[in-house]
């Protein structure tokens, strides 16, 4: 196998540059691994290790600052059998900590090369989450204010199955490389080298010196025995065959005939816990039972089974525009919560609009007819209210009639539920009959 | 006949699928978050790939990775998720990367109010990116727009290679409606056009000055090369003024010089009206209500129903409004998409009707500014 440079463009290098050594070994390395140019990409970052991808004949996606690692997981998700090679130096690093950290945790198989020169070259030698707080660099004193990450011990405390610390200027490079891009799961190198451009002319740093630096941090050799876990993409693919497939949405039959016609709106005043959505979603089934068109819309806090719960229906012979409801056609007003919600709306109400409301539960006066419940003597707990009114309102043959209460409840509901909301249908209409 | 009950976002998710959408990447936001909640259930059971990114950076350079390896794709979020997509947004532009982009839209600014609708992000869809290229943006009105814009918006995405953006709103999206999905009709699904035998591939070169460049996916047998920088047609960085112009050229005009086939719009022109109601999104469902209740009132007016935003049809919009001297724009903010209306109509009278409040906007609010102005 050949090597796969790009001899139409030759890399252009400062002369002393780390970067024309990781090259010259990431090459090495696709020819020791006899891997073909079209099975490979090259990601490449922002900043110097942003050229990587103009250097090989290979696949190459070059992006924005800090954002390689995520299309790498998106080309990786979308064709596994690809070898996915990510250049970044320690200026990505640091944008694109979210991506890093959560590339380890997730596990996808990638090969995350950190070019790690401590300092933006291209820029003009600014500070980077690896430069240490005493170098000499492009920001004045800021880097003195700052710590420098290890990156190595934030990607395996992060969940990285494989990390590795490598000087360029020692041997095997590209034994190392090989090595991360054969590891089934993410890994990452990062590999030290020198800014003779930027960096060391201001601070001296020589393959010896990068060598005692890291003999005097925790190792970081390969696979890290407490992170190895399934790859990612094998672990969806595993789960995802478990899966049933979805049909398209279920349909219910338009069969019933709706004793009144035009378009009438609903409110359903409520609290949480008294199962209002499901409440609404069922008056507006039972209306599409006997084909009316339907819209719902809902209004509740980001609390669960705390504070107000509205449901607001709108049930149109003819389509519905405006989903808005201007002069509803009934109100259910079973808990004080939902009323107080609605307050402005009841002062409106006119004497067409039926109020269905509990006896515990206080709404201002109006103009509409006020029917009342009590829902504690005939023995129906609150979170049952919200249907109990829909039996309340077929059985005044309002807007739906028992049957089409019967369809939406026989068609949202499975067995036992279904079961019980049409015995707490037949107790209600019990109720009324007496 | 048979009907579903579906909210918008459900409506979008089953139009991505049936587009041929499969792979999604998102970040939970309300009011977006049942679009992928919808993605996740059809999507990994039927062999696609379905991502929660660790942010909306990460989401969109899921899908934009995706897409460069021939996959369909769909992300979703709300104003604030548009912003942090930005950059990616323009890459996907500049760099001619398909993607569907929804924005349930949410009251902003910032992270304004989560549950509550406005349409406030018209103008920022457009130009909230840098390099000032046009985009497409497609605005539903309902339950069935939200099904059948998103197989539209698919198709433009492949034949244009570009983003595409849905511009819903959180009373479309998170209001349920009866539907009956398999009684719409839908468009021939496109697919993007894939480059022929003649190699070298050169992966912008396009076949006229007009029109998107044939594909080839990363991770075929073919190298391809894809790329963020100013590019020549070899996808290598360039600073060649000649080249890079006539590339930025290319970008503008393969969507202007097609404007009509990417247009859509409804009508319901009155003979002899004198004002014409031009409306899009939620608000078009109370404009259709008010000139109802108009005419039944022995009052004449027209109604069109933008349904493509940009790049603004300009051509239709002049032509319908041509026999009538009185324009009222009605819209969910605080008259954004008025700009445009001004911009192309300077002879007539223009009327608005809008607001941020939360609230939709009433039939009976539009029905006054055209009765009373």
């Amino acid at each position: 196998m050949g090597s796969f440079l790009n001899t139409d463009r030759p890399p252009v290098f400062c002369p002393g540059c780390a970067h024309e050594r990781v090259t010259s070994a990431l090459d090495e390395t696709f020819q020791q691994m006899e891997l073909e140019a079209s099975e490979i990409v090259i990601v490449s970052d922002i900043g110097c290790s942003g050229l990587f991808d103009t250097f090989f004949n290979t696949h190459a996606f070059h992006g924005l600052h800090g954002r390689a690692l995520t299309y790498a997981t998106g080309l990786k998700l979308a064709r596994p059998e690809l070898t996915v090679i990510v250049t970044m130096g320690d200026g990505g690093l640091g944008i694109g900590g979210a991506h890093v950290l959560s590339a380890c945790r997730r596990n996808v198989d990638l090969t995350l090369m950190v070019l790690n020169n401590f300092n933006y070259g291209m820029t003009g030698g600014q500070f980077s989450a690896t430069t240490p707080s005493d170098a000499k660099v492009g920001s004045s004193f800021l880097n003195q204010l700052e710590m420098p990450i290890d990156a190595c011990r934030v990607a395996a405390s992060a969940g990285a199955g494989w990390v590795m610390r490598a000087s360029i200027y020692e041997k095997h490079v590209a034994d190392q490389l090989t090595a991360a891009i054969r590891y089934p799961g993410f890994s990452m190198i990062d590999l030290w080298g020198v800014c003779p451009g930027r960096y060391t002319k201001q601070n001296n740093l020589t393959p010896k010196s990068l060598r005692a630096i890291m003999d005097g941090l925790p190792s970081a050799d390969g696979p890290v025995p407490e992170n190895q876990r399934k790859e990612y993409g094998k672990h969806y693919a595993e789960i995802a065959a478990g899966l049933k497939p979805q049909g398209p949405p279920p349909q219910i039959e338009a069969r019933q005939n709706a004793p009144d016609h035009g378009k009438n709106g609903i409110s359903i005043l409520g609290s949480a816990g008294q199962r209002i959505i499901t409440a609404g979603e069922i008056l507006c089934l039972a209306g599409m039972s006997a084909g009316l068109h339907a819209t719902q819309k809902n209004d509740y806090p980001i609390t669960v089974l705390r504070g107000h719960s509205v449901s607001e229906l709108l049930l149109s012979d003819t389509t519905i525009g405006y989903t808005g409801i201007e002069q509803p056609a009934v109100v259910i007003a079973i808990a004080d919560e939902g009323v107080a919600r609605r307050k402005s709306m009841i002062d409106r109400l006119d004497e067409n609009c039926l109020v269905i409301k509990a006896t515990d539960v206080d709404v201002p006066a109006s103009r509409a007819q006020v029917h009342e419940i009590d829902f504690k003597a005939w023995k129906i707990k609150s979170q049952d209210r919200a249907l109990a009114s829909l039996a309340v309102l077929a059985g005044l043959d309002r807007i739906i009639s028992a049957d089409m209460l019967r369809a939406a409840i026989s068609f949202r509901f499975k067995d036992a539920i279904a079961a019980s909301a049409l015995v707490l249908m037949d107790n209600v209409a019990g109720h009324l009959a007496a | 006949m048979g009907l579903s009950f579906l909210e918008g976002n459900e409506a979008i998710a089953h139009g991505a699928v049936a587009a041929g959408c499969n792979f999604f990447a998102g970040y939970p936001i309300t009011p977006a978050t049942t679009v992928y909640n919808t993605m996740l259930s059809l999507l990994p059971p039927s062999g696609g790939v379905c991502l929660q990114g660790e942010d909306e950076i990460a989401s969109m350079g899921f899908c934009l990775g995706a897409s460069m390896a021939g996959k369909k794709v769909l992300t979703a979020t709300s104003g604030p998720g548009i912003s942090l997509y930005s950059e990616q947004i323009s890459f996907a532009i500049g760099s001619e990367i398909p993607v569907v982009i929804v924005d349930v839209q949410r009251l902003g600014p910032s992270t304004g109010s989560a549950t509550r609708g406005a349409d406030g992000d018209v103008q920022f869809l457009q130009w909230g990116s840098s390099g000032g290229l046009p985009v497409i943006v497609l605005a539903p009105a309902d339950v069935r727009d939200c099904y059948l814009l998103t197989v539209h918006a698919f198709n433009l995405a492949e034949k244009f290679r570009c983003p595409v953006f849905l511009a819903s709103n959180k009373e479309i999206a998170m209001t349920k409606e009866s539907i009956d999905l398999s009684a719409i009709p839908l468009p021939d699904i496109v697919e993007r056009q894939p480059a022929g035998p003649n190699q070298p591939f050169r992966p912008f070169a396009s076949e006229n000055n007009h029109s998107a460049p044939p594909f080839l996916p990363i991770g075929g047998d073919t190298l391809v090369r894809q790329t963020s920088s100013t590019h020549g047609t070899d996808g290598y960085i360039t600073i060649d003024p000649a080249v890079i112009e006539s590339m930025q050229q290319r970008l503008d005009q393969k969507l202007m010089a097609h404007v009509d086939a990417l247009t859509f719009y409804d009508t319901d022109i009155q003979e002899g009206a004198d004002t014409l109601v031009i409306t899009y999104g939620v608000t078009s469902r109370s404009a259709v209500d008010a000139v109802a209740s108009l005419r039944s009132e022995g009052k004449a007016a027209s109604l069109l129903v933008l349904k493509t935003l940009w790049p603004v049809p300009e051509a239709v919009i002049r032509q319908l409004a041509a026999p009538v001297s009185r324009v009222v724009v009605t819209e969910m903010n605080m008259g954004l998409y008025l700009r445009e209306i001004e911009r192309l109509l300077p002879d007539k009278t223009i009327g608005f009707m809008g607001h941020m409040s939360g609230k939709l906007v009433t039939p009976h609010e539009i029905r006054e500014v055209v009765t009373n102005g």
